[in-house]
């Protein structure tokens, strides 16, 4: 820390301090020291504070412990002569502006509740966002630990102009990295410019405009500070280890954009204790040597096209950029970007029109690799605004292809199109919708260049699998409707296969540890009957991943000597998780959430949960926010097992494997839920009532209580007992 | 610049004491020259009554002793000697602490408390005392006596040996040099030198080893670290240093010394409002407290009291005319004090009953009523203002410094509250900004121009980017001479320490305490050795020790115990062995085969400070940091390989 640098940043943390003071009075006055404070839906309450302290502040009152501790974090200022070490009181007062800036933003919410607009996308005349909630960020957690975003960076101030603003926000998106903005500069916001240039903003796109102030800032420091307790394991109070979780695993940084005020050099100072970097486009001074951030801690005067760039440099982050021979930007920033119908230029739905997407493999000499070819009009034959119909053919040869790899990279052609800039998909097989925006029309976008991702990407991602792909792209009514008949042949073929792979039958399962970059001893187990708790990655997911990549984080796992048939425990995959967990965890069941259920890292779609009073389990998703019969939210509860931790009436799960014959047999099976939120039940539908059939009552799903007959055992049993609910009559679940 | 002294205050007043025909201790020197031939090349043996004998250096005469020792056997039982002579005086200040300690533990010594629970837990943690549910007198006072304990332990291992690395404790095991207990090595010394028993230089060497080891990560230790309990771990605190200090309308009471245990009393005392109203009632309009020696630093670190000067400036501060009194408790007191005195107006005032001084006066510290002996004290410093003969000479030389810097301190300094460790420090010397980390510690010596060598040898050690730590007498020479600021960074350290420096907020050169606390500097090369990154343990740190203007045998005993942890280590001035080819041999050489650390001499102080430079330079090579490394970048790979 240079010398003005610290001096800044410790006047700056007084001044926000006092803000924090004048804000506590007034809410205490205004509302009563009892009135309830926090962030909409989340259970880390104002989570900078939470994680560092582990004081929960859940209202006005407990703002004034947290106040007291700013008091003892504040310094005094640093002596023009003969200072004395300012590095780590800067830290400390850093520290203290976070936690003030948390308080004023609490407060803020108390004041003004509709100021922020509580989900994911900037609504009518509002851009702000506000805080993450608790679904947003497990949500988004998820590519955070797959590293399909390997950190964020937070932008505070303005570019000079907005079209500067769209470039910068554009090469950040190409890096794959969250853009987390606050602030002002000369007036002017990062977010507002990028509106102004016309760029989506929201959570989808990841330019996430979290409010117009530097306190916005805790929205970003609390998010990877949640990322810590909820994937990372560690307990609220913890914060050294919190720290260095984020210093080690969360690749983020802060990009000072126009004048560094005191306060900005406070927050920045205050994000250094995270190993978060600050990169600036002004001449303040530099902060080289390195250990409190892995390499510098500011960087100074950077020319805004080199300042992406450089961020990336100090943070110590290594991107792998997709390099794709299409006009329009590529990245899963653009993931999330929708084409709304007034920015449409055309498209090919399923449903209304005919549209279908297949893989299928060909002799090695058939296929010639690279080859693409558009069978009927192009996108510079077909008007503006009309629909057509279309099917995407990719033809994939090499001496390790197999069948089953196929349905796989199916599955791929959804994301990998839609991380196209300017181009919208949704769905897949038969049921796949493309939409294509004027702006990528503009740039030149054509249909063709959908066999080039393919190409692309199916190469640098799945490329030891297969050798050669060729594409083909038929737009040609008649030739559509004569491929999807052959398709639909071959997607029905492949679901009675898949369906009739069972756990029994199967002698190899497989590993994933794909999360041990954030929850460092769970490890899943994964088999045909049990999926991934993600709900990302099936047992032949794994399997093709682990051909993919045979020393990944995918292995398989001879499941070796059957401990116990019922609750599903095997010798070898024991012995597996004990050495992958790095003997946290030595041995688990498959089918029980009763004893010694698997662990979960903390991203798991559902959690299951006993409920001792209806002698069943109850399940609720990731999306739900609402209270649950356990009297936990979901939020709580995933923090509650995440991290990797083993906790006996607990367990998460995918929700396909609700309806997977296996689920917690060992408990009673699929009759034992008695309860799950409505959207789910909805979500499921079709295959819950299948799955009833095959367990003997077709009218299960009519029997299990949701949230509009009660959020308390109590409210449901009556409910429950009415319909005869058959957990009731099994044994005793505890 | 006198050519006795580097610092500008020291010409006059050595000019006025002639003046004033007040005998100091250059005019003392030039009668004893020459000095004894055999005795500076420690080949003089007057251990026993057929004695003394010397031998020939020049191989012509006598080569052994009456009794047939050798002067491989002589040299090394004067060596032994001076360390046990070290480590006794350390030791018996630490003992002194432990037996206050227990007497505040128990409430019995009114005017002292536990200062620092912090550290008191850490400490009990170190010496394996429970905590859970106790008061924290309870804890102090098993803690106190845990470490009165080691004094007397008679078998195992001192329990701070534990704090060195695991290395370390194995090459100390292989040696068979481990200490037992402070005492019983000590003792053994003692023993192993008297007429007709260890006769084998190396042999009576490895005793010596054990004894300086028992000093360093035993007695000097304890009392570094019961201090801190008792008086606070320092912090960085702005001081103030030199003769310039002295104030001429203010009753002067210079302290000096090694124990604070009295002063620290004192500090409080002059303070009160009933002894400034009795100081304004005898003319003064107020009572300055200024230390000398390591009194002097103990008081700057935890309370920021000025200091006066170092070793050398002892007699030159009462030459000013302006010292009412100077309150002295043990080691490093000239026994011409009161002898100075008598030409002005000063009263000397001996407080240990283990040091008294014909001449002086006598006011027993006692633990029991502190307060009481330090009112005394002050009482009559005030009474004797009246009595100052004519206006007070003050040199106008003084020099602000930053000091305070425990290990504990570094700790936070490195990241604050919420992230503080060594990581910093490690990581700044594997990219190379910092080269290495060197203690320049020790006294002064009349034989060679006071301050100069420390001076110069530092100067040259952070103009390459060494980092350097320096406790004692050496601290206040460079002190004054303006590098213990963090300006001093800019204008004389390398452009990558000055970038660290900077980029902290600290002074090149690190003030961190007196003479028992060079255990810090041992406690902080055990911490660079647990972050990792820089070798297994403190033989594989860039890291050398030095005493460029040593006298005492404290010093040798210093110097020993960091060359048997694992340090280089150079000595100025004169070295006590160059009578014994073998001894020598054994202490510059074969030491670095068997304890990786040696001895060296150099009298040039930047001519040592090379040799700093090249041993830091050849660890360096050793660790695979003496090129630049390549910046990894993380991909997700890599960080699922992290580990929890």
């Amino acid at each position: 820390m240079s010398k003005i640098i610290a001096s800044a940043a410790i006047r700056g943390a007084y001044k926000l301090v006092e803000k924090a003071e004048k804000k506590y009075r007034e809410a205490a006055g205004r509302f009563g020291p009892k009135k309830e404070v926090g962030f909409p839906n989340t259970a880390y309450y104002l989570p900078i504070i939470y994680g560092i302290t582990g004081i929960p502040v859940k209202t006005v009152a407990d703002m004034e412990t947290v106040l007291k501790e700013c008091r003892s974090l504040l310094p005094p200022f640093v002596k023009e002569d003969h200072p004395l070490p300012y590095l780590a009181p800067a830290l400390d007062a850093g520290m203290a502006a976070l936690f003030a800036e948390e308080i004023i933003e609490a407060v803020r919410y108390l004041e003004q509740p509709d100021f922020y607009t509580k989900g994911e996308d900037p609504a009518e005349g509002k851009i702000w966002l506000g805080a993450a909630d608790d679904v947003i960020m497990r949500k988004r957690g998820v590519e955070f630990v797959d590293g399909t975003a390997p950190g964020f960076a937070a932008i505070a101030g303005a570019a000079p102009d907005p079209k500067t603003a769209a470039k910068i926000a554009q090469e950040l998106q190409e890096k794959n990295l969250y853009v987390f903005m606050c602030a002002e500069h000369n007036g002017k916001r990062f977010s507002e410019q990028l509106a102004e240039a016309g760029v989506q903003v929201g959570w989808p796109t990841r330019l996430v405009p979290f409010g117009p102030e530097i306190s916005a800032a805790v929205f970003a420091i609390g998010f990877a500070t949640r990322a810590a307790m909820s994937f990372g394991g560690v307990k609220p109070g913890e914060y050294r280890k919190i720290l260095i979780y984020n210093k080690d695993r969360i690749f983020a940084f802060v990009l000072a954009l126009g004048y560094v005020s005191e306060e900005w050099y406070a927050t920045a100072a205050g994000a250094i204790n995270w190993g978060f970097p600050t990169i600036a486009d002004t001449p303040i001074p530099q902060v080289l040597p390195t250990g409190i951030c892995t390499y510098e801690h500011v960087v100074s005067n950077v020319p805004l096209d080199q300042i992406v760039a450089k961020a990336i440099e100090v943070r110590g982050l290594k991107v792998t950029q997709a390099e794709v021979p299409i006009p329009v930007a590529y990245g899963p920033a653009f993931e999330g970007e929708r084409v709304r119908k007034e920015d449409l230029y055309a498209e090919a739905r399923g449903g209304v029109t005919t549209v279908c997407e297949w893989v299928t493999s060909g002799a090695m000499d058939e296929i010639e690799d690279g080859k693409i070819e558009v069978i009927g009009p192009d996108l510079d034959a077909i008007p503006a605004g009309s629909q057509f119909s279309m099917a995407v053919v990719a033809e994939v040869a090499g001496r390790k292809m197999q069948e089953d790899f196929e349905p796989i990279l199916e599955r791929q052609i959804h994301h990998l199109t839609n991380y196209a800039q300017g181009i919208m998909h949704i769905g897949q097989r038969d049921i796949a919708w493309l939409r294509v925006g004027k702006a990528a029309k503009e740039k030149g976008f054509m249909l063709k260049h959908i066999g080039s991702i393919l190409h692309a990407k199916f190469h640098q991602d799945f490329g030891r699998i297969f050798d050669k792909v060729q594409v083909k792209i038929y737009t040609d009514e008649k030739k559509v409707k004569e491929i999807i008949g052959q398709a639909r042949e071959v997607y029905k073929k492949r679901d009675a296969r898949i369906e009739g792979m069972t756990d029994e039958t199967t002698e190899v399962y497989y590993s994933c540890t794909l999360c041990q970059s954030f929850a460092p001893s769970h490890v899943c187990m994964v088999s045909p009957e049990r999926t991934g708790l993600c709900g990302a990655y099936n047992w032949m997911d794994c399997k093709a991943s682990n051909e993919i990549n045979p020393t990944g984080p995918n292995q398989p796992v001879e499941k070796g000597e059957t401990l116990d048939a019922k609750f599903g425990q095997w010798k070898g995959v024991n012995e597996f998780v004990q050495k992958a967990s790095r003997g946290k965890i030595d041995h688990y069941n498959f089918y029980s959430v009763v004893n010694d259920p698997m662990t979960t890292c903390g991203c798991c779609e559902c959690i299951c949960v006993i409920l001792p009073m209806c002698n069943g389990v109850m399940t609720v998703n990731r999306e739900f926010d609402g209270m649950t019969p356990c009297g936990m939210k979901f939020t709580t509860l995933a923090g509650t097992i995440g991290g990797g931790l083993q906790t006996a009436g607990f367990v998460g799960h995918s929700k396909y494997n609700i309806c997977q014959r296996k689920f917690i047999t060992g408990d009673g099976g699929i009759k034992r839920i008695v309860w799950m939120p409505k959207m789910l039940k909805e979500e499921i539908r079709e295959r819950l009532i299948k799955r009833g059939e095959e367990a003997g009552m077709p009218d299960l799903i009519d029997r299990i209580a949701d949230e509009t007959i009660g959020t308390t055992e109590e409210a449901i049993l009556p409910f429950l007992q009415e319909k005869k609910h058959p957990a009731l009559e099994m044994d005793a679940l505890i | 610049m006198s050519e006795k002294s580097a610092d500008n205050s020291m010409g006059p007043l050595i000019d006025k004491a002639k003046a004033d025909k007040a005998e100091i201790c250059w005019d003392r020197l030039d009668e004893q020259s020459p000095q004894c031939g055999f005795g500076k090349l420690g080949i003089c043996c007057r251990i026993c009554a057929m004695g003394p004998c010397r031998i020939d250096p020049f191989g012509e005469e006598a080569d052994c002793g009456v009794c047939g020792a050798t002067a491989d056997t002589i040299a090394a039982r004067n060596f032994a000697r001076m360390i046990a002579g070290g480590a006794a005086a350390h030791s018996d200040h630490g003992r002194a602490v432990a037996e206050l300690f227990i007497a505040a533990a128990q409430g019995k010594a009114p005017g002292y408390e536990i200062k620092d629970e912090q550290k008191l837990l850490q400490v009990a943690m170190d010496f394996g005392i429970p905590v859970e549910n106790r008061t924290i007198r309870d804890i102090a006072l098993d803690i106190g006596k845990t470490a009165l304990s080691q004094f007397g332990q008679q078998e195992g291992e001192l329990l701070f040996v534990k704090k060195a690395p695991l290395k370390r404790q194995a090459v100390w095991k292989e040696n068979g040099v481990t200490p037992r207990g402070i005492d019983r090595e000590i003792v053994e010394v003692m023993h192993r030198t008297h007429m007709g028993v260890d006769q084998d230089h190396r042999n009576v060497l490895l005793q010596g080893t054990r004894c300086a080891l028992a000093d360093g990560w035993g007695g000097s230790m304890i009392g570094t670290e019961l201090q801190d309990i008792l008086f606070g771990a320092p912090v960085p605190v702005i001081g103030k240093v030199n003769l310039g200090v002295l104030k001429e309308d203010e009753v002067n009471i210079i302290i000096h010394g090694h124990e604070p245990l009295l002063s620290e009393m004192i500090v409080n005392v002059a303070q009160d409002k009933e002894m400034l109203e009795y100081a304004k009632t005898k003319g003064a309009k107020g009572i300055n407290l200024a230390g000398i020696c390591c009194t002097a630093n103990e008081l700057l670190m935890r309370r920021g009291i000025p200091i006066a000067g170092n070793f050398l400036q002892q007699e030159l501060a009462i030459v000013t005319g302006a010292v009412e009194a100077m309150v002295v408790d043990v080691q490093c007191l000239m026994q011409s004090l009161p002898i100075v005195a008598q030409c002005y107006h000063t009263q000397i005032i001996t407080t240990s009953p283990k040091a008294k001084i014909p001449g002086a006066i006598h006011i027993e510290f006692s633990e029991r009523d502190a307060p009481g002996s330090a009112k005394e004290i002050v009482r009559r410093a005030i009474d004797n203002f009246p009595r100052r003969k004519g206006k007070p000479n003050i040199p106008k030389e003084q020099m602000d410094l930053i000091a305070g810097f425990s290990h504990e301190t570094i700790n936070y300094l490195l990241g604050g509250k919420f992230r503080g460790s060594y990581r910093p420090l490690n990581e700044n010397i594997i990219n190379g900004r910092i080269r290495g980390v060197a203690g320049v510690v020790g006294c002064n010596n009349p034989k060679v121009p006071h301050d100069e060598l420390h001076v110069a040898m530092v100067k040259e050690l952070i103009k390459n980017d060494v980092l350097v730590l320096q406790t004692g007498c050496a601290a206040i020479a460079c002190a004054k001479a303006g590098l213990l600021l963090p300006e001093a960074a800019k204008q004389y350290a390398g452009s990558g320490l000055a970038e660290v420096c900077e980029a902290v907020g600290i002074p090149p050169v690190i003030h961190m305490g007196s003479c028992v606390d060079n255990s810090r500097i041992l406690i902080a090369a055990a911490a660079m050795v647990k972050e990792g990154g820089l070798g297994d343990d403190i033989s594989d740190l860039p890291v050398a020790g030095a005493a460029p203007e040593w006298m005492s045998e404290k010093a040798i005993s210093i110097g020993h115990y960091f060359v048997a942890s694992g340090v280089f280590t150079v000595f100025g001035v004169t070295w006590p062995t160059l009578g014994s080819q073998a001894l020598t041999k054994t202490l510059f050489e074969e030491y670095e085969q068997t304890f990786r650390g040696k001895w060296a001499f150099e009298p040039d102080p930047v001519k040592a400070a090379k040799m700093m430079i090249e041993h830091i330079d050849k660890k360096r090579k050793a660790l695979g940091i003496d090129k630049a490394r390549e910046r990894v970048l993380f991909d997700m790979q890599k960080r699922r390989e992290l580990g929890s």
